[in-house]
């Protein structure tokens, strides 16, 4: 297959590894130029694919940006490079985020964003670590992800590795029982080279969060739950800069950050609307979208 | 008479002597290890158990988490809560990305006696078979857990261990050699062929042999992998013109199910199940529950009989 063989990415050989460890120097005026790109990219995949999440995937995206040109070591072109600090999606629909910001840093090739969700496409509509390079876990039904993340964090403790793993949840997804297993257990076994990350939009599919199910008190639960709790603007670099970097410091401790966020941000008329949870903008609306971008 | 051996107590102390050897194992319980015997592990390399608590589901995920990074993972409970309650979890988490978890899962089936139909087993191998990739395994005794555990640890990819509550009498000699999707013959014949599973193939010997002083000369299999299931031998227990099979399970997406799968794709025979059927059992102890759910050496006669009749 023709689109296979574009995907093969580059072998490093093991002497020059260092060297290509990501750039962790990204300026604020660097991570808001990858920001948008990534925007634009979330945007024409899901109007292309006609369907995905652009809604919950727009709200992480300085989140993701954050973490992936600035705060964790890793190296596009060698994925499975055993000392790299791990982001797993547990919240699975921000598939297109995950895709884009991958593609920004290198592990595919940007061409490949037009396929999502096509057949044989390395972009499944859920993640799907078996296809897509740099994805850790394979994602979409709701919950597992932050048992997954400990699982992993618990193997680098026992390893002697001292990478770190981060997690992105969704606020709706924290109705799920498993994810208060996790917390439980996260605390427990004091994992505190683990971050879990809350994209906390307040929306989920049949609504807002508070009439769904509630969540609140949320960080008081975190809290009681054993974790380090961090609230930030989940849309501002220097907050979540600063919060990753408390997480850093914190012993025998999980952090969570519950980054507020905007379901939609960055296009006037996704933000706050549920319509754009799982639903794809149409040709108009990519293009009014993306003049919102520029 | 071959002595009765715990097959849990075998798979705690050779999990523990594997782990001595292989710094990679790492074990996980979900408050049950002093049933499951993953607390022999726990005691001797504390470090590398991780005592989950009663939270299964969050105990699979964990597990997956752990052979993402290159451990070797053995997640145990009982049989039901470890399928049932966390099927989703062995789905995505495990099954999906093939990861290397091994679940090794005791109080299968309904020999879990007095503790009632909460605690019996008797839909895990329908629920684990159904997902691609996995390695089933339900082994006969003692010699054969520890073996089948050996080569959990040395094949990669995910695998599912069912071992039964109460001791087992011996099947093996000590010369055994377990092959992964293979079927052992323990008795030739040629008027039918039992195929069966667990404490059912000591079962499957005494009614072959039982059958023998009446003149009916029964093949007897053990088929203890389940997935990959050894189609050839199946295929080639057609040549007896009648298959039995026998399994402490239900009827629908068990042992039964699967060969007649291949028996009617390859060489229709007439067959019969022995099984649980369509039912859920009740508190007993395990000898007289066998009895009632019709699940004894007896019932596979009349199984055989009824099946080369219609042959």
């Amino acid at each position: 297959m023709s689109s296979q063989k574009k995907r093969k990415l580059p072998q490093t050989s093991a002497d020059s590894v260092e060297a290509e460890v990501f750039s962790l120097s990204a300026s604020p005026a660097a991570l808001a130029a990858a920001a948008k790109k990534i925007r634009r990219h979330i945007v024409t995949m899901t109007g292309k694919a006609g369907s995905g999440h652009p809604g919950g995937s727009l709200s992480a995206v300085e989140i993701v940006t954050t973490l992936y040109f600035k705060m964790m070591r890793h190296k596009p072109h060698d994925p499975r490079w055993p000392d790299r600090d791990r982001f797993i999606l547990s919240k699975g629909h921000a598939a297109p985020l995950l895709y884009a910001t991958l593609a920004e840093c290198g592990y595919l090739p940007v061409s490949e964003l037009c396929t999502l969700r096509q057949m044989d496409s390395l972009l499944q509509g859920h993640t799907d670590c078996n296809l897509t390079p740099g994805v850790e876990m394979s994602a979409g039904a709701l919950g597992q992800g932050l048992s997954f993340a400990l699982g992993v964090a618990l193997a680098g403790r026992l390893n002697k590795q001292d990478y770190r793993v981060h997690v992105l949840l969704g606020d709706g997804e924290c109705d799920e029982g498993q994810v208060w297993e996790a917390a439980m257990a996260s605390a427990h076994f004091k994992a505190d080279n683990l971050v879990a990350i809350v994209d906390n939009n307040g929306q989920q599919i049949d609504g807002w969060n508070r009439d769904v199910m509630n969540l609140e008190p949320f960080p008081d639960k975190w809290q009681a739950f054993g974790w380090q709790v961090i609230e930030v603007d989940g849309h501002n670099f220097s907050h979540l800069t600063q919060a990753f970097k408390k997480a850093k410091q914190i012993k025998g401790q999980p952090t969570v950050i519950i980054a507020h966020t905007v379901k939609g941000k960055g296009v006037s008329f996704m933000e706050n609307n549920p319509d754009f949870h799982g639903a794809a903008p149409n040709a108009i609306e990519v293009d009014l979208a993306m003049k919102e971008l520029e | 008479m071959k002595p009765e051996v715990s097959l849990r107590e075998t798979y705690g102390k050779t999990l523990l002597e594997l782990g001595m050897e292989n710094q990679d194992i790492v074990v996980l319980d979900a408050d049950l290890s002093r049933s499951t015997m993953t607390h022999f592990f726990a005691k001797k390399l504390p470090e590398r158990f991780f005592e989950c608590g009663v939270a299964e589901q969050n105990m699979i995920s964990i597990a997956a988490g752990l052979a993402a990074s290159g451990k070797i993972p053995f997640a145990s409970t009982f049989a039901v809560f470890a399928t049932g309650r966390c099927f989703d979890q062995i789905r995505m988490s495990i099954a999906q990305p093939q990861l290397n978890v091994k679940i090794v899962a005791t109080h299968g089936g309904i020999t879990v006696g007095e503790d009632g139909s909460s605690h019996q087993s008797v839909e895990d191998l329908a629920l684990i078979c159904s997902l691609p990739g996995f390695n089933v395994i339900v082994p006969a005794d003692a010699i054969e857990t520890a073996q089948a555990v050996e080569a959990a640890v040395t094949t990669h990819g995910p695998f599912y261990i069912r071992l039964c509550r109460p001791k087992s009498q011996l099947v093996y000699n000590e010369d055994y050699r377990f092959q992964l999707g293979k079927a052992v013959t323990l008795k030739k014949g040629k008027d039918a062929t039992i195929i069966a599973i667990g404490l059912m193939v000591k079962e499957a010997l005494e009614a072959a042999q039982n059958l023998q002083g009446e003149g009916i000369d029964c093949r007897v299999l053990n088929m203890p992998t389940l997935k990959p299931l050894d189609q050839a031998a199946i295929i080639k227990a057609a040549e007896t013109g009648a298959i039995v099979t026998a399994e402490e399970h239900l009827e629908h997406g068990g042992l039964g199910s699967m060969v007649a799968r291949v028996v009617v794709q390859n060489q229709p025979v007439p067959m019969e199940m022995v099984s649980l059927k369509d039912s859920y059992a009740k508190s007993g102890k395990p000898a007289e529950l066998l009895v009632r759910y019709g699940l004894t050496a007896r019932h596979i006669e009349k199984a055989v009989k009824a099946a080369i009749k219609r042959k």
